[in-house]
C-alpha cells in the first residue's frame, strides 16, 4: 500500500472524523495521545472506537495513535480499539518493549475475536534519542511493523535543542530513520510540517524529506495533502522507465521467458517490483490510468 | 448497572452533542432534548440515546441533551462515556 | 392543480391573484416593454429637496402604492429604512414593496408590516428576521419572491408597476445623475436598480454625497430621475462592502471545489474564451480559485466573468485570465476599485444581466455557472429559497436565471449539513428546476442530469478518478445511512409565498411551517 501522506485528526472531534475519510490521505492517523485533553482521554477512546465501526474512511488506511503504553490510558486505548479492528496502531515514544509489550495484546484480542493474526498492524513513532538510536532493533521487535513515524517534536525537546523550519537539527535522524526503513523494507514517514500558512515552507520541507529517503509525510492539516502527493509522485521519466519494464515483463511472460532484459542490463525481481511500485504510486497520483 | 453521581460528555460543537446525565433513583429514564434539528430527528435521537442507555444496562437516568447535528455514532459514544463518568 | 414539476398549488391565492403554473423552461411569449410617463425639467427647475418626507409627498404617495428599494448597498443600507419610517409617520398603508433583497438590517420592517404599512412584498431574496417573521405569516399578501432576470422582466412588460423607485445614490447631483463608485458609501455597480430608473413613475434619488454638476461618471442618468434628496448617510461601509471576501478554509469545501474545477477541466469546456460566474461563498470562491490555477498552468485566456463580483475574480482579470468583468454588484473593496478605475470591468444592469424576455442577457452567454442549495431533490430541482425546515432564508437571486443561461450549471454543496442531508426526495421549496441544472458535485461524489448524455458519455470514456455515481439517488442514500433518514416537516394550509419563475409561472408556494 502506498502511504505517501498519513493526516492526524484529533479523535474527539466527531465533526473532522466523521469527514477524514474524503480528505485524500493515504493514512489517517486517529489521536488519542497529544490532540486529546488529559480529562477527555475516555471520550476520544469511545468516539474513536464507534468511528472505526460506523464511519465510512473509503480507501483511506486506519491508524490510531494510542497513549504511551506505560500510562493508565495506553493499556485501555489498545484493548477498546483492537477489538474494533483498524488498520493499525500507532505506537508514541517507542521502545523495543512497548512493541512487544503491544504486539502479546493485540496476538490475545485477534485471537479471542477470531481476527487474522497479525491482521493489525504497528507504527512505532521515533521521537526520542532512545528511540533514534535503536530505531533497528525497536523494528525489529515484531513483524506486524509496517513503518515508523518521525517525531520532530518531541525529539528535539528529549535532545533540549531548537526546533526549525529548515529542519538542519533532525539531519540525522531523518537519515537513520531513512535507512533502518529501508533495511527493514518498510515506509519511513517524516515528521509534519506544522506551520499550516506556509506553503513554500512546506514544498520545502517536503522535497527534502523525499531526498534524504523518506517514503511519505505526516500531515497535520488537509491542506498539506495535495502538495506532498505531488513531491512523491513519481516523475515522468521515472513512469516511462517503469511502463517500459511492465511492457518488457509481459512480452516475456507470454513468450514463456523467466528472465529478459531492458536497455542491455537484466531485468529481475527486484526491478519489477520497484516498477510495478512506481506504476502505483503514478495511479494514485491520479497520472495514469488503471489499464497499464 | 446504577449511576450515583452527574457526570457530563461531548461539547456544544457542530456535530456533537451535550449530555449531562444525573442519577434519577427509580423513576425510569427521562429525556430532555434540544436539537438543531429537532423536527427531523428528535425522534431518532432519542431512539439512540435510549438504546445506548439500555444497551449499558441503566433504568433510571436523567439525560438533558442538547444536539448540534450530531450523528448516531456520536450521541452513542457521549451517552457512553456519560455513562461511564456517572458510575 | 400541479404544475409541469408535480408541485401543488392553488389555482388562485388570496393576496395574489390567478396563478399562472410554471410549464417549462422556455414556454413565455415575447414581451413588449412598456410606456413611461415623462415630466420636463426646465433650466430654472430644481430637483433638490430638502427631506425624504417631502419626496414622499411630491411623488404623491399613497395607500397601496408599489415603492422599490435596491441591494447595492446590502447589510449596510440604511435608505430602505430611512423611507418606510417617513411613510409610516405620514400614515400611509397598504404600500407594496419591491426591494430586489433584503437583509437583516431591514428589521424594522417588522414593525411596519404587524401596523399594515406593508401589506405587500416583492422581492428575489430575503434573511434574517423579516425573513424568519414572514415564514412565520405576518404578511398580509404572500411575499412574491422573484429572480433577479425576472423581477426586470416584471418590471418592463408592466406586470410589476412602480410607483416610486427610491434609489440609494452613493453619488448624485443636483439634477439625478448617479454612480456608486465616489463617495463614502461607494458600492461599486448599481446594477439592480436600473430597470426601477428606467420605468418607475417616479424615481427619487437618495444621496449623502451631493457633487457639483455633472456627476462623473454617470450610471443612471438625469433623464430618468425626478427628485434628489441629501441625507446624512445612505449606508454604513461596513455593511456594504466586506473588507474582503474569503475562499473557504473548510476542508470540506475545499476538497469539492478541488473537485468541480476537475469536471469543468475535464467537460472540455474550458479552453480560451471560456466564460464563468460563480457565488459569492466560500465553496464558490474556492471553485474559482481552483480554476485560476488551472488556467494559469495551462495558459488559458477567457472572454469574461460574471455577477456579483469579488475579489478573487478581480485578481484573475488583473493576471489576464479573463479580458472583461460583467458586474451587477460589486461585494468587497477590491471590486468596488476595479469598476471604478477599468474600463474592461463593465456594469450591467438586472435586466442585461438575466432578463430572459429582452435581446439576450449575459447569464445566456455563460459557458460556467457555479450554484449553491439548501436542498436538491432526485430530479434535480433547487431549493435555495427556504431551508430543511422550511423557513425562507435566501431566494433565487440571479440563480434560476444563470441556471437557465449557463452551458453548463453546476450546484456545488456537502452532501449534508449538520445532522440535515442536502440531497433529498422532494425539496421544500423549487426555486430553480431540475432541468436547468447539469450536475451536482459533493465531497462524496458527482451526479450528472441523465439529460446530459453527451456529458456521462464523456465522463465514462475519460477514467478521470472523480467519484461520478450513476444517478443522484446514489447520493441521496449514501446521505441517508450517514444521517438517517429525516422526518417530514408538516406545513399549514397558509400560503406566505408565492415562487414566480423567471417568466412569471408559479414554480412553487411556501406554506408556513407548523
Amino acid at each position: 500500500m502506498i502511504r505517501r501522506t498519513m493526516l492526524f485528526m484529533p479523535g474527539n472531534n466527531p465533526g473532522m472524523l466523521q469527514n477524514a475519510g474524503i480528505l485524500g490521505a493515504d493514512s489517517i492517523i486517529l489521536d488519542l495521545e497529544d490532540a486529546v485533553y488529559i480529562s477527555e482521554k475516555d471520550s476520544a477512546r469511545i468516539l474513536v472506537k464507534n468511528a472505526i465501526k460506523e464511519i465510512d474512511f473509503y480507501n483511506s488506511e486506519i491508524v490510531v495513535r494510542i497513549n504511551p503504553i506505560s500510562t493508565e490510558f495506553g493499556y485501555k486505548d489498545i484493548e477498546e480499539i483492537a477489538s474494533v479492528k483498524p488498520d493499525a496502531i500507532m505506537v508514541p515514544k517507542a521502545t523495543e518493549d512497548d512493541i512487544i509489550q503491544v504486539d502479546r495484546i493485540m496476538t490475545n484480542i485477534e485471537k479471542s475475536k477470531d481476527f487474522k493474526e497479525g491482521s493489525i498492524k504497528i507504527f512505532p513513532l521515533i521521537e526520542t534519542a532512545y528511540g533514534i538510536e535503536n530505531i533497528y532493533s525497536i523494528i525489529k521487535s515484531s513483524e506486524r511493523v509496517v513503518g515508523v513515524l518521525l517525531g520532530g517534536e518531541d525529539l528535539t525537546a528529549d535532545l533540549g535543542i531548537k526546533r526549525t523550519k529548515a529542519g538542519d537539527e533532525i539531519y540525522y535522524a531523518r537519515s537513520r530513520v531513512a535507512s533502518a526503513s529501508k533495511a527493514c523494507n518498510i515506509d519511513a514517514i517524516d515528521t509534519p510540517f506544522t506551520d499550516i500558512d506556509d506553503i513554500e515552507g512546506l514544498l520545502d520541507d517536503v522535497k527534502k524529506a523525499k531526498s534524504i529517503g523518506m517514503t511519505g509525510k505526516a500531515a497535520i492539516n488537509p491542506r498539506q495533502i495535495d502538495i506532498i502527493h505531488d513531491v512523491f509522485a513519481p516523475s515522468e521519466d521515472e513512469i516511462k522507465y517503469a511502463i517500459r519494464v511492465k511492457e518488457a515483463y509481459d512480452k516475456a511472460k507470454a513468450e514463456g521467458k523467466g528472465v529478459f532484459s531492458l536497455d542491455g542490463k537484466m531485468v529481475d525481481a527486484p526491478v519489477i517490483n520497484r516498477a510495478n511500485k512506481i506504476l502505483d504510486r503514478a495511479y494514485s497520483a491520479g497520472i495514469i490510468k488503471r489499464c497499464i | 448497572m446504577d449511576i450515583k453521581k452527574p457526570a457530563r460528555a461531548g461539547t456544544m460543537e457542530s456535530n456533537d452533542i451535550y449530555i449531562m446525565i444525573t442519577p434519577n433513583q427509580g423513576l425510569g429514564i427521562n429525556i430532555e432534548l434540544e436539537s438543531i434539528a429537532f423536527k427531523q430527528f428528535g425522534n431518532q435521537i432519542k431512539k439512540v440515546i435510549l438504546e445506548t442507555l439500555n444497551n449499558l444496562d441503566i433504568k433510571d437516568a436523567h439525560i438533558v441533551a442538547k444536539d448540534r447535528g450530531a450523528l448516531d455514532f456520536t450521541i452513542k459514544s457521549r451517552v457512553e462515556t456519560a455513562v461511564y463518568r456517572a458510575l | 392543480m400541479k404544475n409541469s414539476l408535480g408541485r401543488e398549488i392553488p389555482e388562485y391565492i388570496e393576496g395574489y391573484g390567478d396563478v399562472m403554473p410554471y410549464r417549462g423552461v422556455y414556454s413565455g411569449k415575447d414581451i413588449v416593454r412598456v410606456g413611461v410617463n415623462t415630466k420636463r425639467v426646465s433650466n430654472y427647475d430644481t430637483k433638490v429637496l430638502g427631506s425624504i418626507k417631502k419626496a414622499i409627498i411630491e411623488c404623491g404617495i399613497k395607500d397601496g402604492m408599489t415603492i422599490s428599494f435596491h441591494h447595492h448597498l446590502r447589510n449596510g443600507d440604511y435608505v430602505l429604512n430611512m423611507v418606510m419610517k417617513e411613510i409610516a409617520d405620514l400614515g400611509i398603508k397598504n404600500i407594496n414593496i419591491a426591494a430586489s433583497s433584503i437583509f437583516l438590517i431591514h428589521e424594522p420592517l417588522i414593525k411596519y408590516i404587524k401596523e399594515g404599512v406593508v401589506t405587500g412584498i416583492y422581492t428575489n431574496y430575503m434573511s434574517g428576521p423579516v425573513a424568519d417573521a414572514i415564514s412565520n405569516g405576518i404578511l398580509k399578501n404572500p411575499v412574491i419572491m422573484q429572480t433577479h432576470g425576472g423581477r426586470a422582466r416584471a418590471i418592463e412588460e408592466g406586470n410589476l408597476h412602480i410607483d416610486v423607485a427610491f434609489i440609494a445614490a452613493p453619488s448624485a447631483d443636483s439634477c439625478g445623475n448617479i454612480n456608486g463608485v465616489c463617495g463614502r458609501a461607494a458600492c461599486g455597480s448599481l446594477g439592480y436598480a436600473i430597470p426601477d430608473a428606467m420605468y418607475a413613475d417616479k424615481v427619487v434619488a437618495v444621496t449623502d454625497n451631493l457633487v457639483p454638476y455633472p456627476a462623473c461618471p454617470i450610471e443612471i442618468s438625469q433623464e430618468y430621475v425626478d427628485y434628489v434628496v441629501p441625507v446624512d448617510s445612505i449606508g454604513n461601509p461596513e455593511g456594504i462592502a466586506s473588507g474582503t471576501t474569503e475562499v473557504t478554509k473548510n476542508p470540506v469545501g475545499l476538497r469539492i471545489a478541488k473537485m468541480t474545477a476537475d469536471f469543468i477541466k475535464y467537460s472540455g469546456i474550458l479552453k480560451d474564451g471560456f466564460s464563468f460566474q460563480t457565488g459569492a461563498g466560500g465553496t464558490s470562491l474556492a471553485v474559482a480559485k481552483y480554476i485560476k490555477e488551472i488556467m494559469e498552468k495551462e495558459k488559458i485566456v477567457g472572454s469574461f466573468a460574471s455577477g456579483g463580483i469579488t475579489g478573487i475574480i478581480v485578481d484573475m482579470f488583473h493576471e489576464g485570465l479573463f479580458k472583461s468583468l460583467f458586474d451587477v454588484q460589486c461585494f468587497d473593496n477590491k471590486a468596488i476599485e476595479s469598476y471604478k478605475s477599468d474600463k474592461a470591468h463593465m456594469g450591467m444592469g438586472a435586466s442585461m444581466y438575466g432578463n430572459p424576455h429582452n435581446k439576450g442577457s449575459v447569464a445566456d452567454n455563460l459557458d460556467v455557472m457555479i450554484l449553491g442549495a439548501t436542498q436538491i431533490d432526485t430530479d434535480f430541482n433547487v431549493n435555495v429559497t427556504t431551508n430543511s425546515s422550511g423557513i425562507i432564508m435566501g431566494g433565487s437571486g440571479g440563480h434560476s436565471d444563470t441556471a437557465a443561461g449557463a452551458k453548463l450549471s453546476i450546484v456545488v454543496t456537502q452532501l449534508y449539513k449538520g445532522r440535515l442531508p442536502i440531497v433529498v426526495d422532494k425539496v421544500n421549496t423549487v426555486t430553480t428546476p431540475g432541468d436547468t441544472i447539469d450536475a451536482l458535485v459533493t465531497e462524496r461524489g458527482i451526479a450528472i442530469n441523465p439529460k446530459r448524455q453527451d456529458l456521462i458519455e464523456r465522463f465514462a470514456s475519460l477514467d478521470t478518478n472523480l467519484p461520478i455515481v450513476t444517478n443522484i439517488e446514489e447520493l441521496k442514500n449514501i446521505a441517508e445511512r450517514i444521517t438517517g433518514i429525516p422526518e417530514e416537516i408538516e406545513f399549514d394550509d397558509k400560503i406566505v409565498a408565492a415562487v414566480e419563475y423567471r417568466d412569471k409561472t408559479v414554480i412553487d408556494v411556501v406554506r408556513k411551517p407548523i
